[in-house]
């Protein structure tokens, strides 16, 4: 089995979700199997003997490929596909994989699933299971080969692996010279705002909240315990935290000692963000909500009477 | 500049879902439609653009459940007319499916932007945003959470994880899926979401039965890689418990 994966680049440093799609793509591969990883980029030397695991780096190096473009990005994925005719291409479960996935999969009829947290060999190419309904359940879908898989960010643990030596290059395709899409400015986080990453303790609040005149009481809580305040998607979106607060896919990945989660539903976009932290605490009022699969500790109360109860009794 | 949203109903997944008997899909009869989160962002980001850049901004949905509702509340919500697609489909499953389906009225719209959420909580095949840009052959960016022109370019804020974004520039038609819009959704008054009942909503008939290549084999409950301990009680009982825990790692108290 031969697997292109893609290798999302930006500000010159490779996306960690890349190299999960490495040792992805090692296990279904086997030892037997060649893994290509392509890397279009202006300046490709950069990442010489960074990506472990792969056997081959397919490279395009062109200057319109120097910051993330998603329009640069396809058109090399295209000419890499045509140039090697992988049986599956792996992309990570990102905004560029959004991108790119599906209008590959449109523009060359190779089928394609999303939400992947794992993949395995059939008789007939590759199964995947995949998160739907926020990751309440997985679907199992049995996909031909060739085809296109999006996996999960933090589904796989990347590996330490010898990079490869073997180097292919690849013109640069002509369609690079005729963009219709430009990068004006990449922003990192502002340097000035709270960097919730160095928190050892954040209490985070999700749409359960409510409101936003309902966030005093979750930072009451969390100042007495020493804890950031900080919040999931839906809060942020609706204004009531500000962005750089944000824990999750678009927002900041976090490993604090203690996570209190409350009125978190868990959703993967979530889940990829902060399951990596030490202890993970969640409240929730619906029993199912996919968080107790991921937290250490879970109660099943209203979320107010707890915060409530906790902050009392912390001011004793 | 003309805007076409396009807006998805997506069952509630506030709600419990059941497997079906065929064990390959939810139990549909039950479960509850919500307008998809992100398409509402799609609109209010249209709209926004609309005030301040003079555009026109139609509401394209496929017909089923609830679809002339879900076009008339975005209109309330400011789109300036509703356009649905009449098909002869059951069930649309997949983006390649409900491309099939849009991309003629798209293309017989006339317009210069396509704007959809970003992802719906169905979108195992992929997601519509791109997969309608590559059938068109147009750009497509994702996870934007703002739009505005300059000089008559289209600029967009891309997000990506680890708290970085990009301001990237489109020349020509493209088709953005929208994550956040640059203001949270307004509220719309019931009177005014009322009033939109009365709204006519142009149909758009579509003589295109697109076949499905891939399907769900089957649907579980996710493994678990961890189960909770759950704390039992009442939420006083919960944070005497959970108070002893976090003092014996040494999390709070001195």
């Amino acid at each position: 089995m031969h697997i292109l994966v893609h290798v999302e680049i930006h500000q010159n440093a490779i996306a960690g979700s890349s190299r999960e799609l490495v040792a992805a793509a090692r296990q279904l591969a086997g030892t037997e199997g060649k893994i290509s990883a392509l890397v279009a980029h202006a300046s490709p030397d950069l990442f010489k003997g960074q990506i472990g695991g792969v056997d081959e780096t397919v490279i395009i190096n062109d200057a319109a490929l120097a910051e993330y473009n998603p329009e640069a990005q396809l058109v090399c994925l295209h000419a890499a596909i045509a140039a090697s005719k992988p049986d599956l291409v792996l992309l990570a479960y990102t905004s560029a994989g959004i991108d790119l996935g599906p209008a590959l999969s449109a523009q060359s009829t190779l089928p394609l699933v999303s939400y992947c947290t794992k993949i395995e060999r059939s008789s007939s190419g590759v199964t995947a299971f995949c998160q739907i309904y926020g990751g309440k359940l997985s679907a199992k879908i049995d996909l031909p080969t060739p085809s296109v898989v999006m996996l999960t960010p933090g589904a796989y643990r990347e590996d330490t692996n010898d990079p490869a030596t073997l180097v292919v290059n690849l013109p640069a395709p002509p369609a690079l010279a005729a963009l219709k899409t430009k990068v004006f400015s990449v922003q990192a986080p502002d340097p000035n705002a709270i960097d919730i990453t160095m928190s050892d303790r954040l209490v985070c609040v999700g749409r359960g909240i409510g409101g936003k005149d309902n966030i005093d009481q979750a930072r009451e809580l969390a100042t007495k315990i020493g804890a950031e305040i900080a919040g999931s998607r839906p809060v942020i979106d609706a204004g009531w935290l500000p962005k750089e607060r944000q824990v999750g896919k678009s927002g900041r990945k976090v490993k604090p000692r203690l996570y209190l989660a409350l009125g978190v539903s868990g959703a993967p976009e979530h889940l990829e963000g902060m399951s990596g932290a030490e202890l993970i605490v969640a409240i929730n009022s619906d029993p199912r909500a996919p968080i107790f699969d991921h937290a250490h500790y879970g109660a099943k109360v209203d979320l107010f009477d707890f915060v409530e109860a906790m902050t009392n009794r912390l001011a004793d | 500049m003309h805007i076409a949203v396009v807006m998805r109903l997506v069952p509630d997944i506030s709600e419990e879902l059941d497997i079906d008997e065929s064990g390959s899909d939810i139990d549909r009869e039950w479960v509850g439609l919500k307008v998809n989160e992100f398409d509402e962002f799609a609109l209010e980001e249209a709209v926004i653009l609309k005030e301040r850049f003079g555009s026109r901004v139609t509401a394209v949905a496929l017909a089923g459940d609830g679809a002339d509702r879900l076009l008339q509340s975005a209109v309330a919500r400011g789109a300036d007319e509703a356009v649905r697609i009449d098909h002869g489909m059951d069930r649309i499953v997949g983006p390649a499916a409900a491309a099939a389906l849009l991309i003629s009225p798209l293309r017989n719209l006339g317009v210069d932007l396509i704007l959809t959420g970003v992802q719906t909580p169905e979108d195992v095949f992929g997601q519509l945003a791109p997969y309608l840009a590559g059938s068109l052959g147009w750009p497509t960016v994702n996870a934007v959470s703002g739009i505005s022109v300059r000089d008559g370019t289209v600029v967009i804020q891309q997000e990506y994880s680890g708290g970085l974004s990009a301001l990237l520039a489109v020349t020509g038609p493209a088709v953005l899926g929208v994550q956040a819009a640059s203001q949270p959704p307004r509220y719309v008054s019931g009177t005014k979401l009322r009033q939109a009942m009365s709204t006519p909503i142009r149909a758009e008939k579509v003589d295109v039965t697109p076949e499905l290549t891939i399907r769900i084999d089957a649907l579980s409950l996710p493994e678990k890689e961890r189960q909770a301990e759950m704390i039992a009680g009442n939420a006083e009982q919960v944070a005497t418990r959970l108070l002893d825990i976090l003092k014996e790692k040494g999390l709070v108290g001195r």
